[in-house]
């Protein structure tokens, strides 16, 4: 086939940028990385782009094509018609460093808060025992290529700043459900998947499940069952006496790092 | 949302986010500085790991839990390492699924998946370790497939004798990245506490590049490492890191090939920083093309296909249907693999009676067969073969086992696997040659120099078998971060850092900004990487071997004059001419090696000297950097087998490999043939 693409790509920095028209050629099967490399080696050689693997399987090329947050090495030219202009932009929830690539230092910083897998003492290496259809639900989680097209997604942080303290996004709550579900994790972090990591604040609206590059059903199975824990918990009778009687936290809540 | 919502006006409103109100640990680094002397950050550690995947990650873990102050550098960010390609599993006989399996039997099998050229010592400690560095892990909170009573699930692999590659359907490299990444942090958040600093002893720094080894050689014996210099990705600063003890973790070479299923990062940079700082790299000649890369579309040539589909009953058609791979058994491999298709067949479900279907030869046999049979003219349409497990395997198993291959041939080929055959063709995936190193700590012969996984050399031989990578990493992450933390604690001194070797490190790193209208660097990168792939691919010849070095003189030349346009922050020309250097020496390396070993074994095939030649099996061939920057390469014995270990094979086996006089000695050596199984 071959044609020329009308692309408009953002150029700039931190302080300052603008769209920027080029034309490229588009060869037949090609994926959009493949038309800003082109681009790259052609017309614009400090054209700034993250990527790594081009196969879909390390999460770099996170970027918003049309609109649409997307890895460019897994968005196929063929769902474009070629009279179409793309407008290729950087994740628009995270700091600009240059042209299409973003500070996302954010999302590390909230892995870090997140208390870590908490085995039993007394299981040694090589003595685990887990069924498949147990550890099935954690693996599903475990499939996130941490490209980070979720937590740019969200509204709750996209469209408001003021939330990435109280507010993990969810890659990281379902890292916690993720934990919660490992069979071999002793610790309980319902209480502070509330109290610390925002879990109220997502009103399950699944944007991030729509972007999923890995179709991780995020709000389906990590969100929402992580609510209906956190729920259980606190309207558990038992832990309603506990309360009562001045004993707040349980001893198998870990503690948040870096919080007093 | 939909894509409507998302229109490109909300968009461009969007990208404003970087000048509202700054969030602590959020502000953008400044960025476009030129060279000065107050241009540089100087961090000091005790151990500097370069390179963030497997090997990286489990290195800097064990110096850190030997109280060793640790920076891991990585020229993506973290967690997005070359290891995640890994999908197979991780070869480790634990002996789960079939209780046969032990580390003999594995360290038979490495030795010959390498075709006997492997360093043996490397290749034991590496079947006696790996089960631990599985289990290990499991206790970090990975989570492998299982068995029916609960154990970490194994499965067959191409030259594995029994199942034993632990996995987690078709991305086991991404467990364990991931798993590895979660206990960088969980020490990271053990050191707040201790240290009120997360990164106190432990730290990474993403998206850094590290372009030369600086070296102390006030004693004038040659050097030991002082540090290493490079550059932030984005803001194009400077850094120096002063520190002992350097790991390098860099894994491979493969972008010096144009059909290649590695990613940007593999430009052979520890190889030639290796090099540059006088260390040696050990047969370079052997990069192993993987048999089964995709091949349509374009765009998508070499991406990986993972051995895992023959492994779980694809098998290998011509254009006339054919089960070709029955035609390729070569001689060694004769004893051990099916002669017709219904033995083949039973083996999946009683391999103590049948032996293994020829699809699961080691990669450098199939590769080849594949090749044969496309140059014979019974090729797919798009110049490959059929991969076909559709036909074979329920779709619900397919989409079970390999998921993201399922995904990627939908996504990318528009192909159902679990309906149609796939097309697939050979790809650059993996270099066996690398620095030479120490068995036990993984040093270099620099003092202070240590490498691991890819970047090393010896452990496979010739050809390494799949599922041996991931084991590789683990096994001798572990070592190299034992072996640097013991070497940091028995030196008498700190060395130092000139202030020379600074200046002209930075110096050389501005070169391609400097220079107005020199070379653009993609351009001899693409040319680069016909050469190697037209010249030093799957089939060599003297005469192309030849031409290739030419070629590689002429490149050379031209990229002493290559420049980049635009700034120092995250300027992806500037650093592709960086890296160019690197890849530039290690293709000659490659070119070179290739040329001098006149035989055939493992990933190097020379149509002029096609045969195995036990002469050549006692020959490492091993590079070092000349006076002038230029690469020498000198023959090197081997180092002879222990008795015990010898013992592990039948002689008629070892007949296949060895010379006469290596054998003597050993029962039954001086009958006429062995006694074959």
């Amino acid at each position: 086939m071959g044609y020329k693409a009308a692309l408009r790509v953002w150029r700039g920095d931190a302080g300052a940028g603008a769209l920027e028209d080029y034309q490229v050629e588009v060869n037949e099967g090609e994926v959009v990385l493949d038309v800003l490399h082109r681009l790259q080696a052609s017309q614009a050689s400090d054209l700034a782009i993250r990527w790594n693997c081009k196969a879909g399987k390390c999460g770099s090329c996170s970027m918003e094509i049309n609109g649409r947050p997307r890895l460019a090495c897994m968005t196929r030219m063929s769902v474009f018609t070629p009279t179409e202009t793309l407008t290729i932009t950087p994740m628009r929830t995270f700091p600009v460093i240059r042209d299409l690539v973003t500070d996302v230092s954010f999302n590390y910083a909230k892995a870090r808060e997140i208390p870590s897998f908490s085995p039993p003492p007394d299981v040694k290496p090589g003595e685990f025992r887990m069924q498949q259809v147990d550890v099935n639900r954690s693996q599903e989680f475990r499939k996130c290529i941490e490209c980070f097209l979720c937590q740019n997604t969200c509204h709750v942080i996209r469209d408001h700043t003021e939330n990435e303290h109280a507010f993990s996004g969810p890659r990281f709550l379902m890292r916690i459900a993720e934990l919660e579900m490992h069979p071999a994790d002793t610790a309980d972090r319902r209480e502070i998947a509330q109290d610390d990591f925002g879990l109220g604040y997502c009103n399950i609206t699944k944007c991030c499940t729509e972007v999923c590059p890995e179709h991780i059903k995020i709000t389906d199975n990590a969100i929402i069952p992580m609510k209906e824990r956190v729920v259980g918990r606190k309207y558990d009778p038992l832990v309603w006496l506990g309360d009562k009687i001045g004993r707040r936290t349980p001893k198998d809540t870990p503690k948040v790092p870096g919080k007093a | 949302m939909s894509d409507a919502e998302l229109t490109s006006d909300t968009v461009v409103a969007g990208v404003g986010a970087a000048t509202r109100a700054a969030v602590p640990g959020r502000e953008p680094r400044p960025g476009g500085i030129t060279w000065s002397d107050g241009d540089v950050d100087r961090y000091t550690y005790d151990v500097v790991v370069v390179g963030a995947g497997g090997s990286g990650l489990r290195a800097a873990i064990e110096a850190r839990l030997h109280g060793k102050k640790t920076a891991i550098i990585s020229k993506s960010l973290f967690g997005k390492a070359h290891t995640v390609m890994a999908e197979g599993g991780c070869a480790a006989s634990m002996g789960n699924v079939n209780p046969n399996d032990n580390w003999q039997v594995h360290f038979r099998d490495t030795m010959r998946g390498g075709k006997f050229l492997n360093n043996w010592q490397m290749a034991e400690l590496h079947a006696k370790e790996a089960p631990d560095r599985v289990w290990e892990l499991e206790a970090w909170g990975a989570l492998f497939d299982r068995t029916k009573d609960g154990k970490i699930s194994q499965r067959n692999f191409g030259g594995h004798e029994y199942p034993r590659l632990a996995h987690v359907g078709d991305r086991t490299g991404l467990e364990i990245i991931r798993t590895l990444q979660q206990k960088v942090v969980a020490m990271q958040q053990a050191d707040a506490v201790e240290f009120g600093d997360p990164e106190a002893m432990i730290k990474v720094y993403a998206e850094t590049t590290i372009t030369e080894l600086i070296k102390d050689d006030s004693a004038g014996d040659g050097g030991r490492i002082a540090g290493a210099f490079g550059y932030f990705r984005d803001t194009g600063r400077f850094v120096l890191f002063e520190a002992p003890a350097v790991v390098l973790a860099t894994g491979g070479i493969g972008k010096t090939y144009k059909v290649t299923s590695n990613s940007w990062e593999y430009t052979g940079d520890g190889h030639a920083l290796a090099l540059r700082a006088g260390a040696k790299l050990l047969n370079m000649e052997f990069v192993q093309l993987h048999p089964t890369g995709m091949v349509w579309p374009p765009s998508v040539r070499g991406l990986l296909v993972t051995e895992s589909v023959r492994g779980d009953g694809g098998v290998l058609r011509n254009s006339e249907g054919k089960r070709f791979m029955f035609n390729y058994v070569p001689d060694v491999f004769r004893a051990q693999y099916a002669e017709t298709e219904d033995e083949a067949d039973r083996w999946y479900d009683d391999p103590d009676h049948n032996r293994r279907p020829p699809e699961l030869l080691p990669r450098d046999e199939v590769a080849r067969s594949i090749n044969s049979e496309i140059k014979a003219g019974r090729g797919s349409p798009h110049g490959g073969v059929f991969l076909d497990i559709a036909s074979r395997r329920p779709a619900d198993y397919i989409l079970q086992r390999l998921p993201s291959m399922y995904h990627q041939f939908k996504e990318l080929a528009d192909v159902d696997i679990t309906k149609e055959p796939m097309e697939i063709g050979p790809t650059c995936h993996y270099v066996m040659g690398g620095v030479e190193v120490d068995p036990a700590t993984g040093a270099a012969s620099v003092p202070g120099l240590f490498a691991v996984g890819e970047v090393s050399g010896g452990m496979h031989g010739s050809n390494r078998l799949g599922g041996n990578s991931l084991s590789d990493l683990l096994v001798f992450g572990r070592r190299a971060g034992l072996g640097a933390a013991e070497y940091i604690s028995a030196l008498p001194s700190r060395p130092v850092v000139a202030e020379a070797d600074l200046s002209s490190a930075a110096a050389t790193a501005l070169e391609p900004l400097g220079r107005a209208d020199g070379e653009n660097p993609y351009v001899i990168h693409a040319e680069l990487q016909t050469v190697m792939n037209d010249l030093v691919g799957l089939i060599r010849r003297e005469s192309e071997l030849k031409t290739a070095l030419v070629d590689l003189d002429k490149l050379r030349a031209r990229e002493a004059d290559v420049s980049a346009a635009g700034g120092r922050a995250y300027n992806p020309g500037w650093h592709l001419a960086l890296d160019l250097r690197n890849m530039l020496v290690v293709a000659e390396s490659v070119a070179q090696s290739a040329l001098e070993r006149q035989e055939s074994r493992g990933g190097h095939t020379r149509d002029d000297y096609p045969a195995m030649s036990p002469e050549w099996r006692k020959v490492n061939l091993v590079c070092s950097a000349g006076a002038g920057g230029q690469v020498e390469l000198r023959h090197q014995p081997i180092v002879p087998m222990r008795t015990d270990l010898l013992e592990l094979f039948d002689i008629g086996e070892l007949k296949k490999y060895m010379t006469e006089d290596e054998l003597a000695g050993l029962p039954g050596a001086a009958a006429t043939s062995g006694q074959e199984h």
